[in-house]
């Protein structure tokens, strides 16, 4: 396989509200390779926008924290580089598809300039050739040339969305954040949302990190997966790996809580139990108070992720040989 | 637009209408005598009744009221009793130097005002930010006939570096705008503070970061275009509160504009220059309100959408079906 293009190590972010400290990504690491798709799937609250906001470095501060960590992209770090080296990247070699698409977009600001402003941001070009790539870009998520200079409020929920994809893939970026970028869209727009990014992204043979809590939209377009719980990766590997061979009693319990057509289930099997209060984690494994395997030094320590098979990790003491 | 620049214009007849009848009755019903005042202690009492018959002021309210709105609706707003010139030519006379009061006034406090609204929402909770809003605590509190003498007492007594009155060189125009502006300086402040805190809390910020674009042109490109509607909404207002507290700022600098003649005009119960002053600041008031809206649209593209019909059919749904 290729080089790997995104590396983070040991992140830890918090958030301080008041005196209370909201510990979002614990100890988080993974790397992923050139022109691979991870998906990274978790509930909400469980740290994954975080990990997107880190990765681009605009986590708001105050309140919230890189307290320690690395995240190494081509090979610099980009915890320790100045703002305007940042600026630099951002946009232009990693970028990132927000949730929401209706607030993503500035409403006084045409849907073309705010294309547009990304090109002249990163290139010397001119107005007329900025323009242009601009259309060719809407072009490119579906949207006509001659709706340059229309305004957000004009288009649809599902427009928006192209529309911010146009601007983050607008410089080529090596690395795409999409995050959650269907949630706020009905099922039918999804699915054209879903299928133009992967279409796109095959044919810019851009790096993509999903952040989604569907299973299903993963096992469409990514390579890889991560299943995250209160802050931490507790299962990463390739879809393989995650769908068929599912080790993590977290994980196993997600599979449980989706219809399955083969079989015939009268109900459907949730997790018991919320997520832990994030300012106050269990001492042991965050999963603990809902694991249905849970033994009595689940509650104690904390276990390090460990190798199961080849690319296959797994923080979960079942697995650990001692 | 040009229909919804006609609507508004219609609607500020009812307006001037309305003020007029209010001033009207409000001097007609004052206690005192225009005759008495005019004529002085030693007049007869025939003298008196004579002129109160040349002015007219012995017919019925109604008659009088009427009479008076003939007159305004031909643009003759009467004859002052003091000096027998025409009301118009007199206010005219002295009208712009209170709009170029009023209006420095307005400019002032909208650059210091929206500057410092912004440094301070950009950095909230700092030490500028502390200072800033503590200023605009005090700005807003302070009535301004005070400070204005306060102002005359230390820079034109005891320093004697500014003149404290008149109008005659750029430095004289120093004292009476700002303590007009002041008021005004800490309210649009107070505004765009909070306004700009607003706004750069929206996603599209995050999204302008995301871009790679520099901090200065997220703030001034990005946030603020979005904060200025309720910010232009207060400038807007606070030009009509100046033209009102013009009066006091010219009383106070001895200034020869509309508020000092009205305010002598009021002491002389000469009815004619009160009503028509009065109407004349409804009326730039009104103007001013209109130019506010005209410039919601040109701010706001969804405003703006409301007003001017779309010049082709096709822009909307156009796009929407073509899949991916």
């Amino acid at each position: 396989m290729a080089e790997p293009i995104l590396e983070v190590r040991n992140l830890t972010v918090e958030y301080t509200s008041g005196k209370s400290i909201v510990q979002a990504v614990n100890n988080l690491s993974f790397t992923l390779e050139r022109g691979e798709a991870l998906g990274l799937v978790g509930e909400t609250g469980a740290g994954k926008t975080t990990t997107a906001l880190s990765i681009m470095q605009l986590i708001t501060s105050p309140p919230g924290r890189i307290k320690s960590g690395e995240i190494i992209f081509e090979g610099r770090d980009l915890t320790k580089l100045s703002q305007s080296e940042l600026r630099k990247l951002r946009g232009e070699k990693i970028s990132m598809i927000f949730q929401d698409p209706m607030t993503a977009l500035n409403p006084v600001i045409t849907v073309g300039d705010q294309i547009c402003e990304v090109i002249h941001l990163h290139e010397k070009v001119s107005r007329l050739e900025a323009t242009q790539r601009a259309k060719k870009m809407l072009e490119m998520v579906g949207i006509p040339g001659e709706r340059y200079s229309d305004y957000p409020h004009q288009f649809s929920g599902g427009m928006k969305q192209r529309v911010i994809i146009a601007i983050a893939l607008a410089r080529n970026p090596s690395l795409l954040i999409a995050d959650e970028p269907t949630t706020a869209l009905d099922v039918t727009i999804q699915a054209q949302v879903l299928e133009m990014i992967e279409r796109i992204i095959k044919e810019l043979k851009t790096t993509l990190i999903l952040i989604t809590h569907d299973l299903g939209v993963v096992a469409d377009i990514c390579d890889k997966a991560a299943i995250m719980y209160a802050g931490e990766i507790v299962e990463y590997g390739t879809l393989d790996h995650i769908y068929n061979h599912t080790m993590h009693p977290y994980s196993i319990g997600l599979f449980g809580s989706i219809p399955n057509f083969n079989e015939d289930v009268r109900r459907l099997k949730p997790i018991k139990g919320l997520m832990p209060d994030p300012t106050n984690l269990p001492k042991g494994c965050s999963f603990c108070l809902r694991c249905p395997d849970c033994q009595d030094r689940c509650t104690k320590e904390k276990f390090s992720p460990v190798e199961v098979a080849p690319g296959h990790i797994v923080r979960c003491v079942k697995y650990i040989n001692d | 637009m040009l229909r919804f620049i006609g609507k508004r214009i219609l609607m500020m007849i009812p307006v001037l209408l309305g003020v007029s009848l209010i001033i009207f009755t409000m001097m007609y019903f004052t206690p005192g005598d225009a005759a008495d005042m005019l004529l002085g202690d030693s007049a007869t009492i025939e003298q008196k009744e004579q002129l109160r018959n040349d002015l007219k002021l012995n017919e019925p309210y109604l008659v009088q009221y009427i009479n008076y709105m003939k007159g305004v609706l031909c643009g003759n707003l009467g004859t002052s009793y003091s000096t027998k010139r025409p009301v118009t030519e007199e206010l005219l006379d002295r009208f712009p130097t209170t709009v170029k009061l009023a209006g420095a006034g307005v400019l002032l406090s909208l650059c210091f005002g929206v500057t410092m609204g912004i440094i301070s929402a950009t950095k909230q909770y700092s030490i500028f930010d502390n200072l800033a809003t503590s200023f605009s605590l005090l700005g807003v509190s302070i009535p301004n006939f005070w400070l204005a003498l306060m102002l005359i007492i230390i820079f034109a007594v005891n320093w004697k570096i500014l003149p404290p009155s008149g109008l005659s060189t750029p430095l004289h125009w120093i004292l009476p705008i700002i303590s007009l502006g002041m008021n005004s300086t800490a309210t649009i402040m107070r505004m765009t503070r909070s306004s700009m805190l607003e706004v750069v809390r929206q996603d599209y910020i995050r999204t302008a970061r995301a871009k790679g674009q520099k901090e200065l042109f997220v703030i001034l490109r990005h946030a603020l275009p979005n904060a200025l509607i309720p910010i232009i909404t207060v400038a807007g207002l606070q030009f009509g509160r100046l033209m009102g507290g013009a009066v006091m700022a010219e009383t106070v600098f001895s200034i020869a504009g509309i508020g000092k003649l009205m305010v002598d005009a009021i002491k002389l119960q000469n009815y004619p220059i009160v009503q028509g002053g009065v109407l004349l600041i409804a009326f730039s008031t009104s103007i001013v309100n209109l130019i506010i809206d005209i410039l919601y649209a040109f701010v706001d593209p969804r405003i703006r959408s409301q007003y001017i019909k779309p010049k082709k059919t096709q822009t909307a749904g156009k796009g929407a079906v073509t899949n991916a």
